[in-house]
């Protein structure tokens, strides 16, 4: 029982109360990049959380049962990016010819996030916080699930906010950036649940 | 010599990283919570920066095109683990305090777009000289960007009190909206600049490096393919007529 509630902290705690994108930085380029449409933000959130929950598992099997008997755990950093990687554009093969319909819906989006910070910066975070493997995905799939929320609302401002009369100079790039600002305080709101 | 010293002006001011090609975004938020922060993770890229350059550049005309990206990052990998080794042992107050953005050096765009658009096509010399200065630069930057979030923050600068005993510390600029919101004006006067640029008739000249602004970082060709298709296409095409 004690582990189940664990997991559930550890859910609620990645993806509302230290969010991916607002709090942690990670995975900001898609994050401000691909948040102009709510229906391209959903499908890059899906993508992410596919990926990130997959590519934790694989790098928390391969810490436990390669890099930790071996003594090699330094290497962890060359060993995750470099399985990462590959993992993504086998993924993006393997759905191509498998499942073309879903292939259609995330594949754009998946080599957008081949050398995505937050993908390597969950395989890291649970290594250097110890998760067991289970732990570790659920970790994953959270942060994953706050990176969705955060890009899925940032969209849906800006689609708001297009035929806004904005000063020439803030148009663009700054307004989304100071709309990420006002969210990450909102999202401040979030620590006081743990 | 000349030719060096240009690299570094360039990678410092010309084109400097952060405030003109506006790339490495997610570490220049993360860790500018005060100028020391920013300064320490500025010269750690720079050793990775300089190095990597140097090995990639050395080693141009051994790795093949088509899988120069995985062979890029194995080697920056490589260096920004024997970093963070060091760290660990010599400094390890800078190494908690950056934590988890110390491996994740290995996604910083600046080196991947270094090594892609310069290392890969020019001689060791001037490529390490690049990656100085881009280093430099970054590091410049991200110890202003630290400076003005820990000024305005918490009233200090390099940990030393400088602001006046009445001057209540606006607490916001240390958490995290605090960075958007200085990485907001930051963009709006580099758009400004621009758009001033632009209408005194100048040409504003693209950049080189793997884009011009952080929304493209994911975009373009940086980050995108572990594996270049096109360039093994390429490659299959030329063999193709060779073998003719």
């Amino acid at each position: 029982m004690d582990t189940v509630k664990e997991l559930l902290l550890l859910l609620v705690g990645s993806s509302l109360v230290s969010n991916v994108v607002l709090s942690q930085f990670l995975g900001l380029c898609p994050f401000l990049g691909v948040s102009k449409k709510t229906n391209t933000a959903a499908g890059m959130g899906a993508a992410v959380i596919f990926v990130i929950t997959l590519a934790s598992a694989v790098a928390g099997l391969i810490y436990k049962f390669i890099l930790q008997p071996l003594e090699a755990e330094y290497l962890q950093t060359i060993v995750f990016i470099l399985v990462i990687a590959a993992l993504v554009q086998f993924v993006e093969m393997f759905l191509r010819k498998v499942i073309p319909s879903l292939y259609q819906s995330l594949g754009v989006y998946l080599p957008l996030i081949t050398t995505n910070c937050a993908v390597l910066g969950v395989a890291l975070t649970n290594v250097q916080k110890e998760y067991g493997i289970l732990a570790g995905i659920v970790n994953g799939f959270a942060t994953a699930l706050g990176f969705t929320i955060a890009i899925i609302i940032l969209a849906g401002i800006r689609e708001k906010m297009e035929f806004n009369d904005i000063p020439e100079s803030f148009k663009g790039m700054p307004t989304v950036l100071l709309t990420a600002g006002l969210m990450a305080i909102a999202f401040c709101g979030f620590s006081g649940l743990l | 010599m000349k030719n060096l010293l240009e690299r570094l002006y360039n990678g410092m001011i010309k084109e400097n990283p952060t405030f003109v090609l506006v790339l490495g975004m997610c570490p220049t938020l993360a860790v500018t919570t005060s100028a020391k922060n920013g300064l320490g993770m500025g010269l750690t890229t720079t050793v990775v920066l300089a190095m990597s350059n140097l090995i990639i550049s050395a080693l141009r005309k051994v790795i093949p095109s088509r899988v120069r990206i995985p062979a890029f990052i194995v080697i920056i990998a490589t260096f920004v683990t024997c970093v963070e080794l060091l760290l660990k042992a010599y400094l390890p107050d800078l190494n908690k305090a950056l934590g988890v953005y110390i491996p994740l050096i290995v996604v910083n765009c600046i080196i991947l777009g270094r090594a892609e658009s310069y290392a890969y096509s020019h001689s060791m010399l001037p490529s390490l000289f690049d990656g100085i200065g881009m280093g430099l630069g970054f590091s410049l930057a991200l110890t202003l960007i630290g400076a003005v979030r820990e000024l305005l923050g918490a009233g200090t600068l390099f940990e030393m009190t400088v602001m006046p005993e009445g001057y209540v510390p606006i607490n916001i600029f240390i958490l995290a909206p605090g960075a958007f919101f200085v990485l907001a004006v930051l963009t709006a006067f580099q758009n400004y600049l621009k758009i001033r640029a632009k209408a005194s008739g100048k040409e504003v000249r693209k950049p080189s490096g793997c884009g011009h602004d952080c929304a493209s970082c994911a975009e373009s060709g940086c980050s995108s393919r572990f594996y270049d298709e096109k360039a093994a296409e390429a490659d299959t095409e030329t063999e193709k007529e060779e073998e003719r």
